[in-house]
């Protein structure tokens, strides 16, 4: 293990968060608000310690499959402390755990809160919340792989362990052109969200920090009552694109890029995705109907809702823990399969399921022809023995690792249902489930230890679960 | 650039590796996922699974945007095929490895009528480089700038040597030939000399010079230069072949132990000059039979690594015969290089190394004013031939006027034909080609050079 690179990486991400507090700091510049002390000292500390600690050079550029792990969940936990400052520092968050389940929350864009009223928060604290969904939907260490020339083989390693899914390709044969492609068309989709939403009649500020919820696929909100309150066209507005947010960033790439929109349009996770939210809105309208004046309006709650929970978005138009238990159970199912691997959403992606689903279907085959051979297909190419492996022991770990914290977060007072929901919302990186946890509540009354359950699952949700378990297992520490 | 490499084997994960670290953009074709993977998890380099020959996979490489498409598979015609499918598709450049000897005869009608702009061959190459050895046996390399009109030889200051622990500025007084000592590696640095640097005892120098004056240098330091009259070359292969037929065209006696019968017979009827032993090349005894003591140059040429570097001990246990050793596969260089076995050849650096070479020309063609640039030591030391334009600020000066920046030496200079190698009255003008030798990387200009 490399120890003196990870550390350096380290301090080139403590200058990164320091530059992005600049952001808040502007923002509380504009309004006037004294919020902007916290976020200054924190970014003048951030800024100073990595100058001082940049200059410690590496002893040697090995870095391997290992060090990319093991320095991506450390980024994550730095990042986490580090963004969760200005929070406690401000008073606004007083509780420094709180802070940084908010912080966690954030940057995992689960969007799962402690705060029962959101509205109180200053505007440069409330943008901070937002911006780190933003900034944590593509990746931190993307981001630092396009801005700086990071040299020798290791970004790879970095960006495979950062970006969701479970082969990750690049685009172009550099990693630096891949990170920047994805960044452009990141920044240039948030763009068009802002500019759609303000002509839809939001007020910009509103419209700006909603686009960076949107796009993360985080779901923090400014508001209490989610996007509830705005008006239907930027409801639907904001449903296009956490749709758009869910979908595999490589169709953006072949409609813009590349110039194949034949292939973008062909693009079967994408395709699967677009049909798993239309089948399940569908089935949720019949449900809900009766409590409506019109199927439509059923209808685009229904999508609101399903393109919410099914991008691992977590915004709420209504309170859907009211609606009657089938519409949940499709909730609940949308919420599991997640979104597209190579977006910015969680879950456990929708090609893995299409990859699973048929690999149990060519068992059901193997009973009736003992000798066939038959692999998987996704994108028209065939899926290898060890990837099909590797999603199998994945959806293993991940069941152990619910199963684990749901006994944990038992032990609190809450009744079955919202730890069941509790543990898939944070693990999925969605927000709200049901009952104690659902829409209209928050995950203020669990006690720490439940909340630091929860934090864990988050980061381990968000970066795949092999980065975080990897932090834990004596085998990586071992010097040989 | 854009380039993809169709073929990871030896000489295409050697070359995706100098390429992609030179900034170039890479794409490997290649049908071995496991290969594959493992190239582009040691590096910055897109991989696309497939038969590079499918225009559906070149197309999927992006073959359309490529600038270059090198083919480097274990099949001649492989490659062949699919720089033609590229040239058809995508109108880039294409360089295509064919080995076959048969197909080496009608190199220049292959190349012309489906417009490869290169064709390697990595055994004729390595043969190549060989018999330059031979022909000047105390030489450890030997490179060639300007059309081969300038010379950089690589030597090992032996024990005996009147070049020991004398300054540069004495050596030359003494000797008075007219070269240069461009480069001097010590340990593992690497040292561009100034005058007053003491050469010591086993320092590899480099010595820059034209044939014939780098002739007479040796010749004054008393080394060997004659070249050598006979050679033992254990092995049948293809670098047997080109070489044994180029050494005979140079006079020398030849003798080829190769343990195949059926092989045995036909280099017999292409080398009706040489010696053909049929055994094995590995048997002490027959080495001792067939005249090992007295062997002037010995090349061990099987196919296995191992073997050739034992051979060659063994040789230089017995004999101080010229040796050379070829290394196809084994990545330890620097345990081979300790081993101090005299020349070794590798003949998938010299295939990468040519391939780069045109890469450079042909990315400079877009560029830079640098017209060629070769990498010695290892890569640790550039030496870049620039032209020298109207208006240049070298111009017109004596060197030993220029503000030069340290670790810079201009070592040869290239005036309407006429090599000079220059001393501080040297003036570069205008229309001059002129060689730079330097371990700072980075220069694009002549300018470059100056404080």
């Amino acid at each position: 293990m490399n120890y003196s690179i990870i550390r350096y990486i380290l301090f080139r991400v403590l200058e990164f968060a320091g530059i992005f507090l600049i952001l808040p700091c502007l923002v509380a510049i504009i309004y006037h608000e004294k919020a902007g002390f916290a976020f200054a000292a924190v970014m003048v500390v951030c800024i100073v310690a990595a100058q001082i600690g940049k200059q410690w050079k590496p002893k040697s550029n090995i870095f391997y499959a290992r060090e990319g792990f093991v320095t991506v969940s450390l980024t994550w936990i730095l990042l986490s402390i580090v963004g969760a400052l200005p929070f406690y520092i401000s008073r606004e968050i007083p509780n420094f755990v709180d802070a940084l389940f908010e912080t966690v929350s954030g940057f995992t864009t689960t969007g799962g809160s402690i705060l029962s009223d959101v509205e109180c928060l200053s505007r440069s604290v409330q943008f901070w919340r937002l911006f780190t969904h933003w900034i944590g939907g593509m990746g931190v260490l993307v981001f630092i792989i396009a801005v700086l020339p990071l040299s020798g083989g290791y970004n790879m390693h970095l960006m495979r362990a950062e970006s969701p899914g479970p082969s990750v390709g690049k685009l172009v044969p550099r990693v630096q052109s891949t990170a920047k492609i994805l960044y452009g068309i990141y920044i240039a989709i948030t763009l068009l969200e802002i500019i759609l939403l303000k002509i839809s009649g939001m007020g910009f500020y509103d419209s700006v920090v909603l686009s960076f919820s949107t796009m993360g696929t985080g779901g923090f909100g400014v508001l209490n009552s989610s996007v509830g309150s705005y008006a239907i066209t930027s409801q639907v507005i904001i449903t296009v694109f956490m749709i758009l947010g869910g979908l595999n960033f490589n169709v953006y790439y072949l409609l813009v890029v590349a110039r194949k929109p034949k292939d973008a349009i062909m693009h079967e996770e994408a395709r699967t995705f677009i049909l798993i939210t239309l089948i399940a809105s569908v089935l949720i309208t019949l449900d809900i109907r009766g409590y409506y004046s019109s199927t439509a309006l059923a209808f685009k709650d229904a999508v609101f809702q399903v393109a919410s929970m099914g991008s691992s978005t977590g915004f709420s138009t209504i309170n859907f823990d009211l609606w009657p238990s089938f519409s949940k159970a499709v909730l609940f199912v949308v919420m599991a399969i997640g979104a597209c691997a190579g977006s910015t959403g969680g879950g456990l992606k929708v090609s893995r399921i299409m990859i699973l689903v048929q690999d149990a279907k060519h068992e059901l085959l193997r009973v009736v022809h003992p000798q066939i051979l038959k692999k998987p297909h996704v994108e028209g190419r065939a899926v290898e023995d060890t990837t099909v492996r590797s999603i199998q022991s994945y959806l293993m770990i991940y069941l152990m690792i619910y199963i684990i914290s749901f006994l944990v977060l038992s032990l609190d007072k809450y009744d079955f249902t919202s730890n069941f929901t509790a543990v898939m919302a944070n693990i999925n990186n969605t927000g709200p489930g049901f009952n104690a946890v659902g829409p209209a509540c928050n995950y203020g009354g669990y006690s720490v230890i439940s909340k630091f359950v929860l934090m864990f699952d988050m980061i381990t949700g968000r970066l795949e679960l092999l980065p975080m378990l990897i932090l834990f297992s004596p085998n990586t520490w071992k010097k040989y | 650039m854009q380039i993809i490499v169709v073929g990871c084997g030896n000489v295409g994960s050697t070359l995706t590796e100098q390429l992609s670290s030179e900034g170039h953009n890479i794409t490997v074709i290649d049908a071995d996922n496991q290969k594959l993977q493992n190239l582009v998890n040691s590096n910055d380099v897109m991989g696309v699974i497939g038969n590079g020959v499918s225009f559906a996979v070149q197309k999927e490489a992006g073959v359309e945007h490529a600038h270059l498409l090198i083919a480097v598979t274990g099949s001649d015609e492989v490659n062949l095929l699919c720089c033609l499918i590229a040239r058809k598709t995508g109108g880039c450049h294409t360089i295509a490895r064919v080995r076959n000897p048969i197909y080496s005869m009608e190199i220049a009608y292959i190349k012309e009528e489906l417009g490869l702009s290169m064709i390697v061959n990595p055994e004729l190459a390595a043969a190549q480089a060989m018999a330059r050895l031979l022909k000047f046996p105390s030489a450890i390399t030997i490179d060639t700038f300007i059309k081969g009109r300038v010379e950089v030889v690589k030597y090992r200051v032996g024990a005996d040597s009147i070049l020991c622990d004398q300054t540069l500025q004495q050596i030359n007084s003494r000797l008075k030939a007219d070269v240069l000592i461009c480069t001097v590696e010590r340990d593992e640095n690497v040292y561009i000399p100034s005058g007053n640097f003491i050469i010591r005892e086993r320092d590899e120098i480099s010595i820059v010079g034209t044939t014939q004056k780098t002739l007479a240098f040796f010749k004054k330091l008393g080394a060997a230069v004659t070249r050598a009259r006979n050679a033992m070359i254990i092995g049948g292969g293809e670098i047997s072949f080109y070489l044994a037929k180029q050494l005979l065209a140079m006079g020398l006696q030849i003798k080829i132990i190769e343990i195949d019968k059926e092989r045995c017979e036909e280099l017999s009827e292409l080398l009706p000059g040489a010696v053909i032993i049929h055994g094995d090349g590995t048997d002490r005894n027959l080495l001792m039979q067939e005249g090992i003591m007295q062997t002037e140059a010995f090349v061990s040429l099987t196919n296995v690594d191992e073997e050739n570097i034992m051979l060659s001990l063994f040789a230089k246990s017995l004999t101080k015969a010229k040796l050379i050793t070829n290394v196809h596969r084994i990545s330890y260089d620097e345990i081979i290089d300790s081993l101090d076995i005299g020349s070794v050849i590798y003949p998938k650096y010299l295939t990468a190394e040519n391939i780069i070479k045109y890469v450079r020309a042909m990315d400079n063609s877009l560029g830079s004013n640098i017209e060629t640039l070769y990498r010695l030591n290892d890569n640790r030391v550039e030496a870049l031939e620039f032209y020298i334009k109207e208006g240049s600020p070298v111009v017109g000066i004596p060197l030993q006027n220029l503000q030069i920046k340290p670790n810079i030496l201009i070592c040869a200079i290239n005036h309407r034909g006429t090599i000079t190698i220059p001393g501080g009255q040297s003036i570069i003008q205008v229309g001059d080609t002129v060689i730079v030798v330097t371990t700072n990387t980075g220069l694009n200009d002549i300018r470059d050079i100056l404080k």
